[in-house]
């Protein structure tokens, strides 16, 4: 536990398992439950040694005090966050950070979910349908195993489209097939908005395909980051030009103006150190402290 | 004494005349590069009481105004003399809440110091050390008194940050009986103190230790609050039931100057760096998993504190050249003549009058070079000082395996424009009165997040001023007067 806040326990209430190496967490925060919007997320910390990593808010209950995120295991902060076990507590929670989704009806909104991206996707669908926007959903997986929410998001849609890399849910393929064919449907209103969250070679895909019909394109980046606030600029992108800080300005920004090349790049910074990190949680005992 | 140490040595000065100070021991520079201990080792009694002789205990003692908080430095410096050391430690700290690290990090030579008589003839009294000293020793020797509790006023402060502005402030006011809260957004206290200078300058344990005595006065302290994220301002004032907020949020915004390639990986800012290898403690990676880009040649923008810190922190982590590329020439550089003394030893070089054009990088976007234009000196600026002009066609290019932008900070905007009704300056930072009075009724602000970046005993006298105003406010709003 952080030398710890009273008000904010940041206990695991629930923990559940949705997929290989992805975890649902219900996560006491009164506080930021009671401020978050769709689009927004959180900073965390497993343990005292640990690295500040980011993780979208998934849901949030005012009533309840909890947040809801879902986390992928890609190395060792994951991984540490994912062995903890319900009732015990993150080191550091801070939060709400960015800004919200502008959220407003546009007609016709197409979100695109990848992978995890599902999880930050759902409640800014959920507010567009609120807001009277038609929501359309493509959902893409790499195989059926790794689906999930498919329900929660089919539930705030008026249509859902599922797709998989090899076949095995849904429709085989990539995302961007279903969405360029959305983009030359009719949809009774036109399409105001494209929304792409997922890994970051997805959404550059995404945005390329909507560039040629000029619709409206939002990412949600993803870099490195440390505090979260805007006090290092660790996780700066360049967006038309400009050198922004993905936490602070955004992490939404216009799809067609982002350098998808940097932030891939960027993205990569520590591979090698990240590899070295990880062997000593797994397979090896852990070190000694 | 400690085998790493060196034998006492002093820089050598041409004023040290006939009474020289008693020189600090430190950790040689072969040895220092490969730690991260602390470069001075600190006096013995022995010594800090040769020391504390040497002060002349003058009637009207100038290096008072010096010092931004008005330490009572005769004062404490007869208590030395005669072996009280505790009563010494006791004593600043009716006018300094922070003695430990004031005594390692002030620019003692441009304040207390620089206003000293002995400074006439020769050296000046070491004050800074010998405040050092009484801190360390009352503390390490379990001294440490709690000063008796006042009444509670029942009156609750809300202070903004933990920095030292914001400390000094929850400090004065938790010894008059009101209720104070710290909201800090990092997940340790301290601020600059903690993320940003570095352990072989002040060791963290130390900034914990002095936040523990605030502790202990009952301070209490909310970690992971980000105000104006999951709490604003206004509702600290309207809904939590705080009769006054303190903003003390530093400077923390880093400056990039905007050249070509700086986006590259292995560019980092200062405060990223260091936050790294401070607050995360990357030095100890994969021990902590945070990690950070080693190079083995290392490039520093800037000529400030921040810059040397960074450079010497780069030796550290293994670096075995260490450029500081600085835009002006020698006479200019901003940072401490210590700081620059201790990079040199350590083996930094200076690249003076160049400045950065573009950074190149390898296929997998990480920095490899940089192109850099050499300077010559024109006209003086508006600061007074000669402004570096680009000397036509004279281009060089340094390897380098790691970039450090150490030009500046400024304010960052996460709080105040959440914020009603509080004016900001033309450059973001709070609009505020020597009391720390904003626009807004029943808000203060102090130290960086006003003035810009400055100093640690800076920010400490805005909070301290802040602190007496707020009290004032406290007490006539119910008409209790103390
Ligand atoms: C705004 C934002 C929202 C995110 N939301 C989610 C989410 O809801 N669920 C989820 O599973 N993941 C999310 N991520 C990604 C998540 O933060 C990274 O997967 C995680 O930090 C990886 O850390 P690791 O130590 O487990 O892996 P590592 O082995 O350290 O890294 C694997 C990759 O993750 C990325 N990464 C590493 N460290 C960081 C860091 N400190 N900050 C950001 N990225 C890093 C890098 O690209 C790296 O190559 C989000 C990232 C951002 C920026
Ligand atoms: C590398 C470096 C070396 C330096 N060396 C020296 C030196 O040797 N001597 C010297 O005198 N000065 C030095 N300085 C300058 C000195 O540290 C600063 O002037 C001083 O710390 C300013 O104090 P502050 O209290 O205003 O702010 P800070 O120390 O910046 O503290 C602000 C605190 O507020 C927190 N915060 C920010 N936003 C929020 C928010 N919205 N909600 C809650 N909390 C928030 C931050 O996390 C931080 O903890 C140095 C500065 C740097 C960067
Ligand atoms: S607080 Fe700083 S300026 Fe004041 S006496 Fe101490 S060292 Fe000198
Ligand atoms: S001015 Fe110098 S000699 Fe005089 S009291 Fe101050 S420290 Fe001592
Ligand atoms: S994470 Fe540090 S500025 Fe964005």
């Amino acid at each position: 536990m952080s030398e710890g806040s009273k008000d904010q326990m940041s206990t695991i209430r629930e923990k559940l398992l949705l997929a290989p190496n992805i975890y649902e967490m219900v996560i006491e925060a009164p506080r930021i439950a009671a401020k978050a919007r769709p689009g927004q997320f959180i900073v965390v910390m497993a343990d005292e040694w640990g690295e500040r990593i980011p993780l979208t808010i998934a849901d949030f209950d005012p009533r309840q005090g909890t947040l809801t995120v879902v986390l992928m295991v890609v190395g060792t902060s994951s991984l540490k966050l994912s062995r903890l076990e319900v009732g015990e507590s993150l080191y550091a929670l801070i939060g709400p950070l960015g800004h919200a989704s502008e959220v407003e009806p546009v007609g016709t909104v197409v979100m695109v979910a990848g992978g995890v991206g599902t999880a930050p996707a759902y409640p800014i669908a959920r507010a567009f349908h609120q807001s009277g926007s038609r929501v359309v959903t493509v959902q893409g997986a790499r195989s059926k195993e790794l689906l999930f929410w498919t329900d929660r998001l089919a539930s705030v849609s008026d249509e859902h489209v599922v797709t998989t890399d090899d076949g095995s849910a849904g429709r085989k393929g990539l995302v961007t097939e279903p969405l360029v064919e959305l983009l030359q449907r009719d949809h009774g209103t036109p399409i105001g908005r494209v929304y792409a969250i997922g890994p970051a070679v997805m959404m550059k895909f995404c945005a390329q395909a909507t560039r040629s019909f000029g619709v409206k394109t939002i990412v949600s980046l993803n870099p490195i980051m440390i505090d979260g606030t805007g006090m290092c600029g660790g996780c700066r992108v360049e967006v038309d030009g400009q050198t922004r800080f993905t936490c602070v300005d955004g992490p939404e920004f216009d799809g067609h103006l982002v350098d998808w090349e940097l932030l891939l790049s960027r993205q990569k910074i520590y591979h090698e150190q990240e590899a070295c990190s990880l062997k000593q949680w797994t397979g090896e005992p852990e070190p000694a402290r | 004494m400690n085998e790493k140490s060196s034998t006492p040595r002093e820089r050598p000065s041409k004023k040290s005349g006939r009474n020289p100070r008693v020189p600090m021991p430190e950790q040689r520079p072969e040895v220092r590069i490969a730690n991260f201990d602390e470069v001075p080792l600190g006096y013995t009694p022995e010594q800090a009481r040769a020391e504390a002789a040497r002060c002349l205990q003058c009637k009207k003692p100038s290096c008072l105004e010096g010092c931004p908080v008005n330490v009572d430095i005769p004062g404490f410096i007869a208590l030395i003399v005669e072996g009280k050391f505790a009563e010494a430690a006791r004593k600043i700290k009716e006018d300094n809440c922070l003695p430990a690290i004031c005594g390692r990090v002030c620019p003692q030579e441009t304040q207390c110091e620089a206003a000293c008589v002995l400074a006439k003839k020769g050296e000046p009294g070491a004050v800074g050390r010998l405040e050092r000293f009484a801190a360390d020793y009352e503390r390490e020797q379990g001294l440490i008194e709690l000063p008796e509790k006042v009444p509670p006023t029942g009156k609750k402060v809300a202070v903004v940050g933990s920095g030292p502005a914001g400390l000094t402030v929850a400090g004065e006011l938790i010894l008059r009986g009101h209720e104070v809260t710290i909201f800090e957004a990092f997940h340790k206290p301290g601020g600059v103190l903690m993320y940003g200078i570095p352990e072989f300058r002040l060791p963290k344990r130390i900034v914990e230790e002095e936040v523990d005595y605030l502790r202990r006065l009952g301070v209490k302290i909310e970690f992971n609050q980000a105000i104006g994220t999951s709490l604003t301002v206004d509702e600290l004032l309207d809904e939590e039931g705080f009769d006054a907020v303190f903003i003390g949020v530093g400077a923390g915004l880093p400056y990039f100057m905007g050249v070509p390639g700086e986006n590259l990986g292995g560019v980092y800012s200062a405060s990223e760096y260091l936050t790294r290898s401070n607050l995360m403690k990357a030095f100890d990676f994969p021990q902590y998993d945070t990690p950070i880009v080693r190079g083995r040649t290392v490039c520093v923008i800037g000529g400030g504190n921040v810059a040397m810190d960074s450079a010497r922190t780069a030796r550290r982590l293994g670096a075995e050249k260490v450029y500081i590329v600085y835009r002006r020439s020698r006479a200019e550089l901003p940072a401490r003549v210590e700081e620059v003394h201790h990079a040199e030893e350590e083996g930094i070089v200076f690249k003076l009058l160049c400045a950065p054009i573009e950074y190149l990088g390898d296929p997998r976007g990480m920095v490899r070079q940089i192109r850099c234009q050499a300077m010559e000196l024109g006209e003086p600026d508006a600061s007074g000082r000669r402004r570096p002009v680009p000397k036509p066609g004279a281009e060089f290019t340094l390897d380098t395996g790691l970039v450090i932008v150490a030009i500046g900070s400024g304010a960052n905007p996460l709080l105040t424009r959440q914020t009603k009704q509080l004016e900001l300056n033309r450059r973001g930072y709070i609009a505020a009165d020597e009391t720390g009075r904003t626009s807004r009724r029943g808000v203060w602000a102090g130290g960086d997040i006003v003035t810009g970046s400055a100093t640690v005993i800076l920010a400490m006298g805005a909070g301290k001023a802040a602190a007496r105003n707020i009290h004032q406010y406290l007490c006539e709003k119910d008409g209790t007067v103390r």
